[in-house]
């Protein structure tokens, strides 16, 4: 949240995008987090995916509750407005948000604190309603704002700094989304930038709600022996099981896909997700198989990454409510109230 | 037969040795929930006021689907007092675990029919008023099989009876029945029937009608019956509002019922497509949210709750208030602390919307005192709250929003184009250098705000953490104060747009009342009655918080005051003592908090006792 304007370097090889603008113009204001923190590695591949996906700035709209994550959107995309809510509140402001217009990119941060915790009810709602946005944790296991507490995604035997272990049992966003109907699921590292670029893609283009949990190590709070949310044993277990390759409407695809190895999925705006199976006993379509393989390989200790679960004929929440196509805050006076005459009628109805 | 002549006889007796009352009366209805009496009993009223006469009806029902006690009060009046009078003239006792309390209630002279297929104990009885037996049940067993429609047909025999007695005209009744079930020939047969049973037997057995009899007027035709939640819907619906965000909870869930009917009627598109979103969310706190989320992104949004959403609500307002976005809440006031009695009326949220939230957190507050006010100051909500940035909280209650009300008609300026407020579009920030968020260059406190979407130079931080002027984050004191100052300036500037309290004065009277919202009808006919025993008091009904100026200068311009309202704490008042400079010594308060609606009577005793006692001493 903290304003700390970048300083101005220009690089005269920066390339462009196809709207003209260079990755730079992607970029937010100075990040106040610690140094080595995994949120900035996010806001990094965030900033790359927008400028990949050439969104006019203004056209995108971010948003988060309240912790270390919640400030990243002050990081990335400065010509777009943000909005940080109160804790855990961030999904009812965007399914307001997305409720007035339906036109604009919604991107929320959070972390597992504010999803997890307080902001549990919230999270899932919104997951439910399959509000069109990409809404991505920041999952860390612990609170940094307030030095060091277990946060709801801390595991079983994992030990906080001070030394104290955690035993109650931790909830996973990505297991909680599948049971939950959640037309997109994905989990990533902060660590592994070319993986999770095109899942924020495909999040950002899914028609509905795309959940990307994102294991975002706390350097400060959660990064040592025993901790299962470091850098050193998200690494070690990180197991990516489906490999998603996004690829823009115009964009020819040169994979060949017959073999039945790459799954291609279209996207509402014409883009293209293709899931190539790392695992090939995974099947990212199938939503009872995927949360019987996320337990079995959770049972082991093994963090399954990569774009989990996909269904994009999952009716969003602007087709559920058969909304007009044009933004309702876009909509005129005359095209809302119905006038002197048909008060008129109304009031007869009390006569 | 019951033996007629007994009662016969004591139908004259009332006829000869009583006055007769036209038109001024009250008759009260004692049922048990969920047995279809609500809808007897408006229909009930609805037949007076077709017959010209002014009526009002109160709905004291239990929070309870089925079982039970329910009352229905409904008041005539040729004069058009809208309130409760505190009086009850005839008594329909249709349920017996209510009797004994029923029959006390009656004031003396009056009548008390009951179901007589059942006998009455004895002990039950006073000797100043009339007791009139109907075999209600045992007519309507014997005309109907189904068990279910005995049930609800028993209480159209009573309004069958009810014609005969105060003469209520029975073209009119027939007429509201063929219209209510239009499409249901056969309730039409069924309902007719069971009218006709009650009304045959009443003028068969008894000298009809009683002295508390109806006379046709013509005191209606610019007038219709109708309950606030569906008019401020109404108002939602000609603001131009197309977000509502609610969790049910009464008294408020009728809103969003009407907001809904009202827009599938006169916002969707042959090929269904809607022109509005409603949105019923997993609690309060998701509703204000989203609420905010589609006012922060330019829509009119608006959320209808009671009193512990309000509660739940309460960090959120905070956000709004300091982040300054608008917001639309409709409190409709139930009794509380806590769960309270949810369906039981009170004024007692009025400290707690004030100044909602933690921090130094102050709203905008309507007060609206019928339904037609329901609407006006539905669209004034919006306006409000688009102008000042801020969320506006009209504060309706109960006995507004859930009874039927006769109010005057009401009238919509075709011209009439809403006021969004200061939000620069394109074109202006394309032609900026450079937007501020929280700059106020116009000196009333109130800054240009802008939409996602609309141009790249309009994008700014939205935030509940300290920001300075420029909408940036700040933990400087002189930037954050630099905020909250101009925060004060814009509420104090507020108190020249909300709606002016409402005065009936003379300058020469030093003796007034102030109230607020549904008191308004009480108080009237209070200040009728106690002038014409040599009492006048000058009036201000308050309309809205901040307080305008008219407020200071009433309380300047009396030497005493009484403050009625409908809570225990005394809420107006404190809210008069802090916000204004009158001396605290000058404040009488008038207090009404047991869940049903003020009466006139008991306005009329305080303030006379009050009154008497400071000429005694």
């Amino acid at each position: 949240m903290s304003f700390m304007k970048k300083p101005e370097v220009s690089h005269s090889r920066l390339s462009h995008n196809s709207l003209g603008r260079t990755l730079r113009e992607y970029e937010g204001s100075m990040s106040t987090l610690c140094a080595g923190c995994g949120h900035d590695s996010v806001t990094a591949a965030l900033i790359q995916a927008f400028w990949e996906l050439s969104i006019e700035p203004c056209q995108i709209v971010k948003m988060s509750g309240i912790g270390c994550s919640s400030k990243t959107p002050a990081y990335f995309v400065q010509e777009a407005h943000g909005i940080n809510a109160v804790h855990g509140r961030m999904p009812s402001i965007a399914t307001g948000a997305h409720a007035a217009n339906r036109n604009l990119y919604y991107v929320g941060i959070s972390g597992d604190g504010d999803s997890l915790s307080i902001g549990l009810g919230q999270f899932i709602h919104a997951l439910r309603r399959n509000i069109n946005m990409l809404y991505l944790i920041e999952n860390n296991g612990v609170y940094g704002l307030t030095k060091g507490q277990f946060s709801a995604s801390a595991d079983v035997g994992s030990k906080a700094k001070k030394g104290e272990i955690n035993q109650q049992p931790p909830i996973d966003p990505v297991t909680l989304a599948l049971t939950l109907g959640g037309s997109f699921v994905a989990r990533s590292f902060s660590g592994d930038k070319a993986q999770l670029v095109p899942l924020i893609k495909a999040g950002i283009m899914h028609n509905g709600f795309a959940l990307l949990d994102v294991l975002s190590p706390c350097v400060t709070f959660n990064d040592h022996e025993d901790s299962t949310k470091s850098y050193a044993h998200t690494r070690q277990y990180d197991r990516p099981v489906v490999h998603a390759d996004f690829i823009q409407p115009h964009q020819s695809i040169s994979t060949d896909y017959a073999n039945g190895e790459i799954i291609p999925v279209e996207l509402h705006d014409g883009s293209t997700v293709l899931l190539s199976k790392v695992s090939n006993d995974y099947n990212p379509i199938d939503r009872a198989a995927a949360y019987q393989y996320l337990l079995d390989r959770q049972k082991r200790g093994e963090i399954v990454t990569g774009l989990l679960y996909i269904n994009e004929n999952q009716e969003e929440f602007h087709t559920v409510h058969r909304t007009t196509e044009e933004p309702l805050r876009d909509l005129p006076h005359v095209a809302l109230c119905p006038g002197s005459a048909v008060l008129e009628e109304i009031q007869h109805l009390y006569r | 037969m019951d033996r007629p002549n007994r009662y016969r006889i004591l139908g004259k007796a009332i006829g000869e040795s009583m006055n007769t009352y036209v038109n001024d009366f009250v008759v009260k209805i004692a049922n048990v929930n969920g047995t279809g009496s609500a809808s007897a009993n408006g229909l009930l009223m609805k037949a007076i006021f077709r017959m010209g006469i002014p009526v009002a009806g109160k709905n004291f029902f239990p929070s309870n689907i089925q079982g039970l006690p329910t009352w229905y009060e409904i008041r005539v009046s040729h004069d058009g007092y809208r309130a409760r009078s505190g009086k009850v003239n005839v008594m329909v006792a249709m349920n017996a675990q209510t009797y004994a309390r029923d029959l006390a209630e009656l004031d003396p002279g009056g009548c008390l029919l009951y179901d007589s297929t059942w006998s009455r104990d004895k002990q039950l009885a006073r000797d100043d008023i009339t007791l009139i037996g109907i075999p209600f049940a045992r007519l309507v067993n014997a005309t109907f099989s189904n068990i279910r429609a005995r049930i609800l047909l028993k209480n159209i025999c009573y309004v069958g009876a009810l014609a005969a007695f105060l003469n209520l005209d029975i073209s009119v009744l027939e007429n509201l029945l063929r219209e209510t079930y239009a499409n249901k020939p056969k309730l039409i047969t069924d309902n007719l029937k069971a009218m006709e049973i009650g009304y045959q037997y009443a003028s068969g057995h008894f000298d009809c009608p009683l002295p508390f009899r109806l006379e046709r007027m013509n005191a209606t035709a610019e007038y219709m019956m109708v309950d606030g939640n569906t008019l401020a819907a109404l108002g939602c619906v000609y603001a131009g509002a197309t977000v509502g965000a609610w969790y049910p909870i009464t008294p408020s869930t009728s809103l969003m019922d009407a907001f809904k009917a009202f827009c599938e009627r006169y916002r969707t598109h042959p090929d269904g497509k809607r022109r509005y979103c409603i949105i019923q969310a997993e609690d309060e706190l998701a509703a204000i949210g989203m609420v905010l989320g589609a006012s922060w992104n330019g829509a009119r949004a608006f959320t209808p709750t009671s009193g512990p959403g309000l509660s739940l609500m309460n960090e959120f307002l905070g956000f709004g208030y300091y982040a300054e976005i608008p917001a639309v809440i409709f409190d409709v006031q139930r009794v509380g602390p806590s769960t309270g009695m949810p369906t039981r009326t009170q004024q007692a949220d009025i400290l707690l919307a004030a100044y909602a939230s933690h921090g130094d957190t102050r709203h905008i507050l309507l007060f609206p005192a019928d339904p037609a006010e329901c609407f006006y100051m539905a669209v004034s909500a919006f306006e409000l709250a688009e102008r000042l940035q801020t969320p506006v909280l009209v504060l309706s209650d109960l006995d507004i929003g859930m009874n039927d009300w006769m109010v005057p008609k009401l009238s919509w300026n075709e011209h009439d184009v809403p006021d969004r407020g200061k939000v620069y579009g394109f074109e202006q920030l394309r032609d900026l250098s450079e937007f501020h968020r929280y700059t106020d260059s116009d000196g009333d406190g109130i800054a240009y705000r802008t939409l996602p979407g609309t141009h790249s130079k309009g994008a700014y931080f939205t935030r509940g953490s300290g920001h300075n002027r420029d909408g940036a984050y700040t933990e400087d004191a002189a930037e954050y104060q630099e905020v909250l100052d101009r925060l004060q300036r814009k509420h104090d500037h507020a108190k020249t747009l909300v709606p002016a309290p409402i005065a009936c004065r003379r300058s020469e009277l030093k003796t007034g009342i102030v109230s607020l919202g549904s008191c308004d009808a009480a108080i009237r006919e209070a200040l009728d009655i106690l002038a014409r025993g040599g009492m006048e008091l000058n009036y201000l009904r308050v309309r809205g918080f901040p307080f305008s100026r008219e407020v200071d200068e009433f309380l300047e311009q009396h030497t005493r005051i009484f403050v009625v309202e409908q809570n225990r704490d005394a809420q107006l008042k404190s809210l008069l003592l802090l916000e204004t400079g009158v001396d605290r010594s000058k404040l009488t308060s008038i207090l009404h908090y047991g869940g049903i609606p003020i009466d006139s009577r008991c306005i009329v005793q305080s303030i006379s006792e009050a009154l008497r006692e400071g000429e005694a001493a």
